[in-house]
């Protein structure tokens, strides 16, 4: 396939998407008012990009980095030993499920009681996000890994401490790349749920600033920003991913 | 170098009690000797190579290796495995490092790199020795699996049905593979299998278990440099007391679904 193929059909969706957008406007069947043309929200973002947008977008992928970094920080180690130890799995399942279901949005006035409405409170809904994403990917990845390594490693002469740094890691890497990207995505999904915490810069105020005034195309704006910076993320870590773990059958 | 199975006995535990895999075995594999052990799946081979690999404790009775017990995994025993078991994130030449890079064997880098070249040209290697394991073929695998057993020097070899994977034409090659190498290398193996084609044509002694709990059926020698018919008629026995033993194996499994 040519390049300029590649290129045509990974443009053709978004182009749809565009021009359902405008048909939607046209149609009639939609009051125009609430449906802002795409040409309308590029001159608005335009217009906010030389305003507070970059800060918008700086704090919030600070944020989003913090609670991602101290998330799958806790969540790799902590999936690990779920996946490497059966029995603890057994008392900790259902502990998890319980808590990755509870809606983080929900948590927030609790978060708001024990953390204020600082920082810390908008970082920590991020970090909740992210951490129970994150462990059951890497505990499940951990499960499902074949014992044969281990057992051939050991038929070598490796000691405990060699089938760990040799074994196990190489092993637990593309697990540790993929509960990475599953946080990443959650903890984006999560921000504007953050920034209800009495925020004053980035992107989910923006979007509820906007909404308080009802200028649905600095929500458009907002959105879509999320949007691309996630996509932008994933797109670097799934490159990354590629190259470190060159040898899997296929990177997921 | 000897592997001497002493009054051999493991029992497992099972919800509805513990149940007999292997039964009173003893027998000895002499330096140099290549053995099969042969006889119905599900029977307790692979439980009796665990032991000597030391993956499985008997519950009485012991395998010694040179009049010692065994007691735990060793780089002296070599074990093949029938899924490979290659390391999928090592390139073939790391692979055949692995062991040599370990506490228990580590050689100077120079004696290493030697040994992996060694080896990668013995096993039809040499080519692809930046390749990941995810691009070779199931025989390419299985003689990757033997190069990086063989690099760490074991004196015995340890077969777990190793080429049960591999389709015929491979298959053959393989056998001839390794008879080549031993002739290169002797080792003391222990083949499991469950083929008397290739237990026929690779052992000095053929071992014909039981069905489950497993106990030795008969030891039957495979005199070198023998005649045509004279192996055929020994194929031909050892295929007739493997069959009558797969079908007590059958019968027992219709009694347990009963």
């Amino acid at each position: 396939m040519s390049t300029l193929r590649r290129a045509l059909l990974i443009l053709a969706p978004w182009g749809a998407i565009v021009l359902a957008w405008y048909a939607i406007h046209y149609s009639g069947l939609v009051p125009p008012a609430l449906v802002p043309t795409p040409h309308a929200v590029a001159k608005r973002f335009w217009q906010l990009a030389q305003d507070r947008l970059p800060k918008d977008v700086l704090v919030s992928t600070g944020r989003v980095f913090v609670g991602v970094t101290l998330g799958i920080a806790l969540a790799v180690p902590v999936g690990f030993v779920l996946g490497w130890y059966r029995g603890a799995r057994a008392f900790i399942d259902p502990l998890l499920n319980f808590f990755r279901a509870l809606p983080p949005i929900a948590l927030i006035p609790l978060v708001i009681v024990y953390l204020g409405i600082g920082e810390a409170a908008k970082v920590a809904i991020l970090f909740y996000a992210s951490f129970f994403s994150g462990v059951v990917v890497m505990y499940e990845g951990i499960a499902q890994m074949s014992p044969i390594y281990v057992r051939v490693a050991r038929t070598l002469g490796a000691s405990d401490g060699e089938i760990f740094r040799r074994v196990i890691v190489p092993l637990a890497v593309p697990h540790m790349l993929t509960a990475l990207r599953v946080a990443l995505g959650v903890a984006w999904a999560t921000l504007v749920a953050s920034e209800l915490i009495a925020a004053q810069q980035g992107l989910g105020s923006l979007i509820q600033n906007a909404a308080s005034f009802f200028q649905l195309d600095i929500i458009y704006v907002g959105i879509i920003c999320i949007g691309l910076i996630a996509l932008a993320m994933d797109l670097a870590l799934r490159a990354i991913a590629r190259r470190l773990v060159a040898w899997q059958d296929r990177i997921a | 170098m000897s592997i001497v199975f002493d009054h051999v006995r493991v029992d497992f535990d099972t919800p509805t009690g513990p149940m007999s895999v292997v039964d009173d075995v003893s027998f000895a594999i002499e330096d140099g000797e290549f053995v099969s052990v042969i006889g119905p799946s599900g029977c307790g081979k692979t439980t009796m190579m665990n032991i000597v690999a030391g993956f499985v404790r008997p519950t009485s009775g012991a395998v010694l290796l040179d009049a010692k017990p065994v007691t735990a995994p060793g780089p002296d025993r070599g074990v093949i495995f029938q899924e490979y078991g290659v390391f999928p994130w090592l390139t073939v030449r790391e692979n055949i490092a692995f062991g040599l890079k370990l506490a228990a064997n580590r050689v100077p880098a120079a004696e290493r790199d030697e040994i992996v070249r060694r080896y990668m040209g013995l096993m039809g290697l040499a080519d692809f020795a930046v390749a990941w394991p995810k691009t070779l073929s199931g025989g390419m695998r299985q003689r990757l699996a033997l190069a990086r057993a063989y690099a760490v020097k074991p004196r015995f070899l340890l077969m777990d049905e190793p080429f049960g994977a591999l389709d015929a034409q491979t298959r053959s090659a393989m056998q001839d593979l390794l008879l080549e190498v031993l002739r290169a290398e002797g080792k003391t193996v222990m083949l499991i299998t469950h083929s008397v084609e290739e237990a026929v044509y690779l052992s000095n002694r053929i071992v014909v278990m039981t069905a489950r709990p497993t106990r030795i059926r008969e030891i039957v020698d495979v005199p070198s440099g023998s005649a045509r018919e004279e192996l055929g008629e020994l194929r031909a026995h050892v295929r007739d007391v493997v069959m009558k033993e797969y079908a007590a194996q059958v019968q027992q499994a219709t009694r347990m679904s009963d």
